[in-house]
């Protein structure tokens, strides 16, 4: 495996001004290593590589990896990276979209984009809260969570974010936490050579905002919480529901295989080019 | 590809489209809307067969969204719509205008404010055209005034987003949309095209944001090995965010000056009957029909009145106005709007001579007899 050293000379661009702007802690960090990590193993050529983001902390990531590198508006990532892949079929399309971005003012994009299924790999971060603003809830915060915007507790329920995409209709549904780093690695390098569209869900962590308000200790003991709750799912499928409240359930949750959307273009192309000629011929 | 220059009898939608398809555009992003579905419908049809592509998205924010990504990837992009939808579409165009993304946006204007009277025509949206994104940003607005106008106004859109790496709006009334006439488009290869200029020197020199001699940054696409960042938030000649004020600055001022820089070229004026007019219409879009009209009428009767025929409507071509204020005793612009470019034409007159606007904003337009009731008022 590649060494810390040579993942920074190899992927991080050296004439970006570092630091980088997340709070000591943040769980983000590490899936992007590990995201990188995965990238590496898979050997692909850093050309051939477009990355991604919305808005948030997450929308960050891309900036300071040297792939080609799209940081969007707040909730668009899907649709920016869904022109970008019918343009350059031949790039392999990675979206990096937190919690918020990805399923408050991203919502439709991202149900679109499963129900298209077209072959981009989308690596959701989520920590439960709208960490660059400082805090607010978001559409995953837990029932009776605090943050700054329900101080007295959430009154909403939240998404789960892994089934809404499977309802939606995505071909390859993963969820592991930053906790479990090369779980990370090995679900994004199976997404990214999933043809068509694949989620992979990363529950992290915001020792800043939501641990700090829901006072869940430092990042190290929000990173414990992770490794107590999850449970892999050869474990959960033998569980019965009522030992699974409160667990998260990682691993490869979901994967089949349904015609990707740029190769059924593609096969209209040659339909369309057919129909032409023969049109052509005709009127000769 | 069209071979030969044919004749054929088809609506300014239809032309919009052929328009797109000559100046080589290889994606179209959209979503249902009327009076513009019919560009939508075309392409969908069209550009597969030219080896194009063609996607309906889930609404017009991410239309326009999917249109930057392809420019992104090299392709010439163009989306349809309609009020509403270019409401939708403000965010991502002001995204455009600062990562600097080549894009054609055609407006099919209806009336308004929201739902409005969507079979009808208006020219309601020429400030939101201008000002609809937030933050100051320079923008390209062209609005035909006839089928044919609408089919070469396109390629001419289409060429300055990509010589000018901005966004162009094609800012066209229901009327010119949805108008049938005969009209000869030219073979393929007689449509004059312009490409975006390709970075030349090696990937690890390459700055996006480096303005070359000409005001516009070489645009490298993602793929061709020039791994480069794009971004929303001000940023520095590498493209990355920043918060330097001086870098702030020349992100900002640099957007203005290549608008500048190319001002007369993108400024379409005609002029008819000017030379020894004392009294103007000032007119764009649909409303030229009725000016035009109203002009022979006035003519036949001694009037000594002309028509500037506006086809670029931002940046405002203040020059084609300032030339013959000396000259004029009267302005009348009339408008399907409560007075949109008058306001400009005000602006621009700065008190030198008599400005009138006529406005309608009931679905239905002016008539070139009201024009002439209203020129020949202003005379006595």
């Amino acid at each position: 495996m590649i060494s810390n050293s040579q993942l920074v000379n190899k992927y991080f661009r050296h004439n970006k001004k570092f630091p980088h702007i997340w709070c000591p802690g943040c769980g983000i960090g590490t899936i992007l290593g590990n995201m990188l990590r995965a990238v590496d193993a898979l050997a692909l050529d850093k050309n051939e590589i477009a990355f991604v983001s919305g808005i948030g902390c997450t929308g960050r990531a891309p900036v300071y990896v040297d792939f080609n590198t799209m940081h969007t508006t707040h909730g668009r990532a899907l649709p920016f990276a869904t022109g970008l892949k019918l343009a350059r079929p031949e790039l392999k399309v990675l979206v990096a979209t937190g919690d918020g971005d990805a399923t408050a003012i991203g919502g439709n994009h991202l149900i679109h984009a499963c129900r298209r299924n077209i072959d981009i790999t989308t690596i959701i971060f989520n920590n439960y809260i709208y960490g660059m603003t400082g805090g607010q809830y978001s559409p995953t915060t837990p029932h009776g969570d605090k943050a700054y915007t329900c101080k007295l507790g959430n009154i909403e329920r939240p998404f789960n974010i892994s089934q809404l995409v499977e309802a939606a209709g995505a071909t390859f549904v993963g969820r592991t936490t930053s906790y479990h780093t090369l779980q990370i690695q090995s679900i994004i390098k199976k997404a990214i050579l999933h043809k068509g569209f694949s989620v992979v869900e990363i529950i992290t962590h915001c020792p800043t905002t939501y641990g700090r308000i829901n006072k869940k200790g430092s990042a190290v003991d929000m990173l414990k919480w992770q490794k107590e709750v999850a449970v892999d799912k050869s474990r959960a499928d033998k569980m019965d529901p009522k030992e699974l409240e409160g667990r998260i359930v990682t691993g490869i949750l979901m994967e089949k295989q349904l015609p990707e959307f740029c190769e059924q273009y593609d096969t209209i192309i040659e339909e369309a080019q057919s129909l032409k000629n023969n049109q052509q011929g005709k009127s000769k | 590809m069209r071979k030969k220059s044919s004749y054929q009898l088809i609506q300014g939608n239809e032309a919009v489209a052929e328009g797109a398809l000559a100046a080589g555009v290889s994606f179209f992003a959209g979503y249902p809307i009327t009076p513009s579905t019919e560009i939508a419908e075309i392409l969908a049809d069209r550009l597969p067969a030219e080896g194009g592509k063609f996607i309906q998205m889930e609404d017009e924010i991410g239309s326009i969204a999917a249109i930057i990504g392809a420019s992104i990837g090299g392709r010439k992009a163009l989306t349809a719509t309609s009020g509403p939808g270019f409401s939708l579409m403000q965010e991502n165009l002001g995204f455009a205008c600062l990562a600097e993304v080549p894009l054609v946006i055609v407006n099919v204007m209806r009336g308004g404010p929201s739902t409005g009277m969507p079979t009808s025509p208006s020219q309601g949206d020429v400030m939101q055209s201008r000002w609809g994104t937030h933050g100051d940003h320079p923008i390209i607005v062209l609005s035909p005034a006839s089928v044919e106008e609408a089919f070469h106004y396109t390629v001419k859109a289409v060429n300055f987003a990509e010589k000018y790496r901005n966004p162009v709006i094609l800012l066209m009334d229901e009327i010119i949309g949805h108008m049938r006439a005969r009209v000869s488009l030219p073979p393929t290869s007689m449509v004059e095209r312009f490409n975006r200029v390709h970075p030349n020197m090696p990937p690890e020199w390459y700055l996006p944001y480096e303005r070359s001699a000409t005001g516009v940054a070489p645009m490298a696409s993602f793929g061709d090995g020039y791994r480069h960042h794009v971004t929303g938030l001000v940023h520095d000649a590498k493209g990355f965010p920043t918060a330097d004020p001086n870098e702030a600055k020349n992100n900002i001022r640099g957007l203005f000056s290549k608008i500048e820089r190319g001002f007369r070229e993108i400024c379409l004026v005609d002029f008819e009957l000017m030379e020894d007019a004392e009294h103007a219409i000032i007119a764009y879009g649909g409303m030229v029909l009725s000016a035009r009209s109203a002009l022979e009428q006035l003519r036949q009767s001694g009037r000594k009145v002309g028509l500037i025929k506006l086809g670029t409507l931002w940046p405002f071509p203040r020059f084609a106005l300032e030339q013959y204020l000396p000259q004029l005793k009267t302005i009348l612009v009339p408008e399907l709007n409560m007075g949109q470019i008058y306001r400009e034409v005000l602006r621009v007159n700065a008190g030198k001579t008599v400005v009138e606007k006529l406005n309608r904003v009931n679905g239905t337009i002016i008539t070139p007899n009201e024009i002439v009731k209203t020129v020949k008022g202003l005379i006595r």
